[in-house]
């Protein structure tokens, strides 16, 4: 028995939320439910249908590829793709081949660093759906999806192990949303995972001479769940001195194993070339310069920065906003609270309990901050002062007081209650309970 | 004169005066394919609503008349195949640019016209609907793959008509037909809603009587769309303005007919008529020697351009025709005839296979392209215009493609290097054989958006060259 070390290099597609299509001006909207409503010729395929470049989705691809650190092509173009699949309006899907947006990226994960190889743009196909019609088994089209935006994202084979598969995608979907780009709705294929799962034996410096492509995973869970089982899969046919064949395999959920679906194609398959109906991009200075003026703060800096000057820890953090803009907010909000000597920690802690429920972006910030202050705040109480209020009170309450005396300890909370409200202010409860406690006794 | 024969300049201008009325236009023309379309076989769908839609546009500036329109724009009422029983009995849910906007112009859609299935071809007999007769002599071709249009205008069986050019489909069988047939820039009129064919080089143009009813209906065809990123921005001018402007001063250069493949020595013959028809109108004409090899002040042989484009075309013909698999449209892929299976075969090869190291066929076919590209820009340095036979011969008889498969390329061959450049031209008749009362034309080319110097000279030509 040998051991294998696995090698792991990640596509993951994402949907923008931009208000268009890729190529046409018909609704984006993934909650559809009314089947082929949001069509046109254009993301039809009809007879004369042709594409136009959704400024946004572009914009916004070189955005993520900034966020990931990536370079980017000055120039580049639309390749078609050509395969058949029902749900393939055209028989070809508008894609990026050899000039993408964005290329040579990095995020880092716990394990350490993942190279971003490209970041490029494409468009979604339509949805086939399997049923029964009048009795008879068929498959429909929904083409509502089809030109939907969707940006590919894929790694080099830096990836070791399936818990930094899973921390390397749940980062790029904080990144994706962070920025505003994508609902990463994995349910409603928002954020679709593809994993490239090979073995390599220890001690080895090339890598495996095959690959198995993991397909359409939609949880974070299953593909760690199926990268566990491919391991140990092919581990089992390298053990018998097999090698295990270059395929694309699905993840069934339900038994919790990867099963075959089609051996891969190459790109000569595809034929691919560049689409003569969109224009090649150039992106000039002052695009870029516009692009990034929209590019915020990295999402691993604001952590740093809420720790360093809030001591708020980056789980919480990660709690409380996602996009960048809900982030500003925030920032916001910390400010006033540090500059009033209070403790936005404190705060975030009450936000996160649900002890404080806020309005993100209609309330107004004094208004959460007096809420805050009521919450927390404990007034100073003169001893005396309390204790003479603690015994205005018993003697008001005779009844409550001989309860108590007689085992129904319960009454102090109404006692110190009516405490309470006598006193007018916040003090710690605990505190009261106490006095009347040493009261009573004195009686 | 019946009122189906007049140009379009004269129709708009005696329905202005109230001298004829729409209704009349409209029972000549009906009378005439009543009498004609059986034998020519030119339109495959008629629109019988044309006078009632006509009616209701006399105000426009096209005040209702006819245009016969080539069967690859998609039109809403109106069936769309082009030519192929693919698409048999397809009624499009939209309409094409084109059409929509000549039909605000005040233009309505008479029928649509027979052409090469998917305008695969230069004859009108690849057509699964049978190929149309040359109204001018019926045993021979029109020409294509607009040969419907070109013979629609030719036998009167409208008052203009549209087509698209990928290279020489407007201006072939315009010269085939004894016809006006503008084919524009590539990018000047939208693509938005026609059957595409080769999308790097489709342009959609007109074909009429004469010049001045092209650059009429160039006036309204033009122009960005915003359905259409490959559109240019630049404004549309309006090409009746300076119409009669002249030549004079004007540096023209004449290509091609120094090569040996143009066997028909009328055409070379016709052609030097030409140049001194040029001369006595005060433009400096000089022949531009033929070359094999990209050289300054040399026109870069069209033999490469026939292998270019068979590449290029092909290519963007296998992709453009993916979408036809046989799920959406009724039809089986079994329906595409021989020539689009051949040429998705020959496209899919291009794109797949290797030419040299790491080098597709397709990509070195677009290098060679930019090659023309550079040829023409050089060339257009020096001259205003370049003039060439538009065709090597007059039209062949029916018939004549069974058998060639490059029967398209060698018809086009003096057009193909234009197209591929993307520049625009125009062919206008040059001359007629008495005998057989078919026509030769001349081919004007113009540098790129240089549409309004091109409509000039052919119509300085058309005045002095009465022909028809």
């Amino acid at each position: 028995m040998k051991n294998y070390n696995p090698i792991i290099g990640m596509e993951v597609h994402v949907q923008l939320k931009t208000k268009s299509g890729m190529f046409c001006g018909c609704k984006n909207d993934p909650d559809e439910k009314i089947p082929n409503i949001n069509t046109c010729p254009v993301c039809l395929g009809l007879p004369g249908g042709l594409p136009v470049a959704n400024k946004k989705a572009i914009e916004w691809t070189i955005l993520l590829g900034l966020a990931l650190g990536c370079k980017i092509n000055r120039f580049s173009k639309f390749d078609r793709k050509h395969y058949f699949y029902p749900d393939l309006a055209k028989g070809y899907q508008i894609s990026q081949y050899d000039i993408p947006f964005c290329y040579e990226g990095k995020i880092e994960t716990s394990y350490g660093p993942i190279r971003i190889t490209r970041v490029h743009l494409e468009e979604d196909t339509g949805k086939l759906i399997h049923g029964t019609v009048d009795g008879k088994k068929v498959s429909l089209v929904d083409f509502n999806r089809s030109g939907t935006p969707l940006v590919e994202i894929v790694t080099e084979p830096d990836i070791f192990s399936s818990a930094q598969a899973k921390e390397y995608t749940k980062k790029l979907r904080q990144i994706i949303r962070y920025l505003d780009i994508g609902n990463c709705d994995m349910e409603k294929g928002g954020m679709r995972l593809e994993a490239n799962i090979s073995l390599q034996k220890e001690g080895e410096k090339t890598l495996p001479n095959y690959k198995v492509e993991l397909k359409n995973i939609n949880s974070f869970r299953f593909l760690e769940k199926g990268i566990e089982y491919e391991i140990k899969r092919q581990k089992d046919i390298l053990d018998k001195g097999e090698t295990p064949t270059q395929e694309t395999r699905g993840y069934n959920a339900e038994k919790n194993i990867t099963y075959s679906q089609r051996s891969k194609e190459s790109a000569a398959d595809y034929r691919y070339f560049p689409d003569p109906d969109l224009p090649p991009i150039r992106i000039n200075d002052e695009w870029m310069n516009n692009i990034k003026e929209n590019l915020p703060e990295s999402i691993d800096l604001i952590f740093k920065k809420w720790e360093k000057d809030y001591q708020i820890k980056k789980e919480f953090s990660e709690l409380i906003f996602e996009t960048n803009k809900e982030r500003l907010w925030f920032d916001e909000l910390f400010k006033l609270i540090k500059s009033e000597g209070l403790v936005a920690s404190a705060l975030v802690n009450l936000i996160i309990h649900k002890k404080l429920s806020i309005n993100l972006f209609k309330d107004d910030y004094k208004v959460i901050i007096e809420k805050f202050k009521k919450l927390t705040t404990i007034d100073e109480i003169d001893d005396k002062m309390l204790i003479e209020i603690i015994k205005k009170v018993l003697i008001a309450n005779n009844k409550a007081v001989l309860d108590y005396k007689s085992g129904k300890t319960q009454v102090i909370n109404f006692l110190a209650g009516q405490v309470m409200k006598e006193i007018k202010k916040k003090v710690d409860f605990s505190i009261i309970v106490k006095d009347i406690n040493k009261c009573i006794q004195n009686i | 004169m019946k009122t189906n024969e007049l140009t379009l300049k004269k129709a708009i201008n005696l329905l202005e005066k109230k001298e004829i009325s729409i209704d009349e236009v409209y029972n000549d023309t009906f009378a005439a394919i009543e009498a004609k379309n059986k034998e020519l076989n030119i339109y495959l769908s008629i629109e019988k609503q044309a006078l009632k839609k006509a009616k209701k546009q006399e105000d426009k500036p096209l005040r209702g008349l006819p245009i016969a329109v080539k069967d690859n724009f998609l039109t809403q009422d109106l069936p769309t195949t082009a030519s192929s029983r693919v698409l048999d009995g397809f009624i499009p849910s939209y309409e094409s640019t084109v059409t929509k906007k000549l039909s605000e112009a005040g233009g309505v859609t008479v029928g649509k016209t027979n052409m090469d299935a998917w305008a695969h071809g230069s004859s009108t007999e690849t057509s699964d609907y049978g190929p149309t007769k040359n109204p001018r002599n019926p045993k021979y071709l029109p020409g294509g793959s607009s040969g419907g249009s070109a013979a629609a205008v030719a036998a009167d069986l409208t008052i203009v008509a549209i087509g698209t050019e990928t290279a020489g489909s407007i201006r072939q069988p315009a010269s085939w037909c004894g016809v006006v047939g503008l084919k524009p820039t590539y990018g000047r009129v939208s693509r938005y809603g026609i059957v595409a064919m080769g999308s790097s080089l489709d342009s959609p143009g007109p074909l009429t009587k004469t010049v001045e009813d092209s650059a009429i209906m160039l006036n309204f065809m033009a122009g960005k769309d915003d359905l259409d990123g490959t559109t240019s921005q630049l404004p549309v001018l309006d090409y009746t303005k300076n119409l009669k402007k002249g030549v004079d001063g004007l540096k023209i250069g004449v290509c091609y007919i120094d090569h040996p493949q143009i066997k028909n020595k009328e055409v070379a013959e016709s052609t030097k008529k030409a140049i001194k028809t040029f001369q006595s109108l005060g433009a400096r004409v000089d022949m531009i020697p033929t070359s094999h090899n990209l050289e300054k002040d040399k026109v870069l042989s069209h033999e490469y351009a026939i292998s270019v484009y068979t590449v290029v075309q092909r290519a963007e013909v296998a992709s453009n025709l993916s979408r036809y698999d046989g799920i959406r449209y009724g039809a089986d892929r079994n329906d595409f005839g021989k020539e689009a299976k051949n040429r998705i075969l020959l496209g899919i090869f291009g794109l797949s296979n290797i030419i040299k190291k790491d080098e597709l066929v397709y990509e070195h076919a677009q290098k060679v392209r930019s090659l023309y590209i550079d040829n023409f820009k050089q060339l257009f340095r020096d001259y205003d215009l370049l003039i060439s036979p538009t065709s090597p011969s007059y039209a062949l008889a029916l018939g004549a493609t069974s058998n060639d498969p490059m029967f398209g390329e060698l018809q086009d061959m003096l057009v193909e290097p234009s197209s591929l450049a993307g520049i625009c031209g125009i062919s206008v008749p040059m001359a007629k054989d008495e005998k057989t009362n078919l026509y030769l034309g001349l081919n004007i080319m113009g540098d790129y958006w240089q549409e309004e110097k091109i409509l000039q000279a052919a119509w300085a030509y058309e005045q002095v060259n009465k022909i028809i």
